[in-house]
């Protein structure tokens, strides 16, 4: 069902790890994310997610693996990738005292397709006046003026890390607008990270979900909900089999919630496959993201059941 | 052509543009040789993943329902094209499926239900 991909890949992962101090690893990270689609990136607080994209920017040194943008070795060519990559962080990284008129001043000497033009339009776009300084921005302004630089260098894969976090409907509605637009052309790729999975189900062509520094999956987004069910019953109908083959389980006074593998559906239902979905006694219900993620690190889960070695 | 989505339906996005799309070629409201909407175009206006129109267009295009020309987009095929024929004669045969259901559920003759569909017939052709 995916599209044709000659081209090289927007962004290339292999076998990516960083081991911190603390203990924290980032541990063999592949992901491939083909031009022309956005990707989210999802998991929890502490999964990986802004490490994952601190090595990408080459902010953090890595300890094995490659990354490609487009192609090129995100170090060896690290200028012409940092080129062709605008980003955008979870809170503002200009001086608090410039005015937004500086930041646009600034950012053309360093990027050689600087498009003047196309920063003025954003900036009226998003209503940032040129005299403002950064300090007086809201979190949300800032947010857009990061977006304004982002979106103004002619860059080909736009790295958000969070970028709806604090803002409300209207403006989360307005920057998944923009993704849109910006990907149109199909030369030109999103990564963003989120919490809020709802913005995901408008836009994400594909997901990769990291929890505790691995990949949980990554792969087209429709095949990660399909993936999923997510099975209801009254405590005794807990059977050892299901607890064994579930993915994730929570156990309340009155029932529980097992998230598993729609390929495992049938045989924990001890049916035959196609008719398993009709005919338990169990309620079966499509899984959420958020269900995925809140099962998957839901406290009752055996640990690695069912995670890929 | 109408496209809109539901999102409490249920029923998957990529199945609910397929379904629309090949009902409005089979109405004849998009006809032979006219051009889908751009892929990407649509996905921005109807706030949906790429890849999900892309699903549904490859599926349609499996159906025979439209046909893709690389770099070109995509083109509705002519209704009486052989793919587009077994899709056709495949929904004609799970519609009579439930019909003799219904019919049995009713306690109706073969008879009778034969009747019934020659009646149906003849009113579809004037």
């Amino acid at each position: 069902m995916t599209a044709p991909h000659q081209e090289p890949m927007a962004l290339s992962v292999t076998g990516l790890t960083k081991r911190y101090a603390s203990g924290f690893t980032l541990d063999d990270v592949t992901l491939d994310l083909p031009m022309g689609y956005i990707m989210g990136l999802i998991g929890p607080n502490g999964a990986g997610k802004s490490t994952l994209i601190k090595l990408i920017l080459n902010m953090v040194r890595r300890d094995a693996g490659t990354i490609e943008v487009l192609g090129l070795d995100n170090i060896a060519r690290e200028e012409d990738v940092k080129r062709n990559i605008g980003v955008v962080f979870d809170s503002s990284y200009f001086v608090e005292t410039w005015t937004v008129g500086k930041v646009g001043r600034v950012m053309r000497g360093f990027y050689e397709r600087w498009d003047d033009a196309g920063f003025a339009a954003h900036l009226r776009r998003f209503g940032l006046e040129e005299t403002k300084k950064i300090k007086e921005l809201s979190r949300g302004m800032q947010m857009k003026l990061m977006l304004a630089v982002a979106l103004s260098h002619d860059a080909r894969l736009l790295i958000l890390d969070e970028p709806t976090s604090g803002l409300d409907v209207i403006a989360r509605d307005e920057l998944m607008d923009l993704l849109a637009v910006y990907i149109e052309p199909g030369d030109r790729s999103v990564l963003f990270s989120t919490h809020i999975t709802a913005d995901l189900e408008r836009s994400a062509d594909f997901l990769t979900y990291i929890t505790g520094g691995r990949v949980y999956y990554t792969g087209p987004r429709e095949e990660f909900e399909e993936s999923f069910r997510l099975l209801k019953g009254g405590p005794e109908e807990l059977t050892g089999a299901l607890a064994g083959a579930a993915v994730g389980l929570r156990r309340y006074e009155t029932g529980f919630d097992a998230l598993v593998r729609t390929e495992d559906l049938a045989r924990i239902l001890g049916m035959p496959d196609g008719v398993a979905d009709a005919v338990s006694s169990l309620a079966v219900e499509p899984a959420s993201i958020d269900d995925v993620i809140l099962l998957t690190n839901a406290d009752d889960t055996a640990p690695d059941a069912g995670k890929e070695d | 052509m109408r496209l809109i989505i539901s999102s409490v339906s249920g029923e998957p996005i990529y199945e609910q543009i397929k379904t629309q799309i090949r009902d409005a070629v089979l109405s004849g409201e998009l006809k032979a040789g006219e051009a889908l909407p751009s892929l990407r175009k649509l996905a921005k206006e109807l706030r949906v993943s790429v890849l999900t129109v892309t699903r549904a267009y490859n599926e349609l295009a499996d159906e025979g329902v439209v046909r893709n020309v690389q770099g070109k987009g995509c083109f509705v095929m002519d209704r009486g094209n052989e793919a587009m024929r077994r899709t056709l004669a495949g929904q004609a045969e799970q519609s009579l499926d439930e019909a003799c259901a219904a019919a049995r559920a009713a306690g109706m003759t073969p008879k009778e239900l034969h009747g019934l569909l020659d009646e149906v017939w003849a009113r579809r052709s004037s």
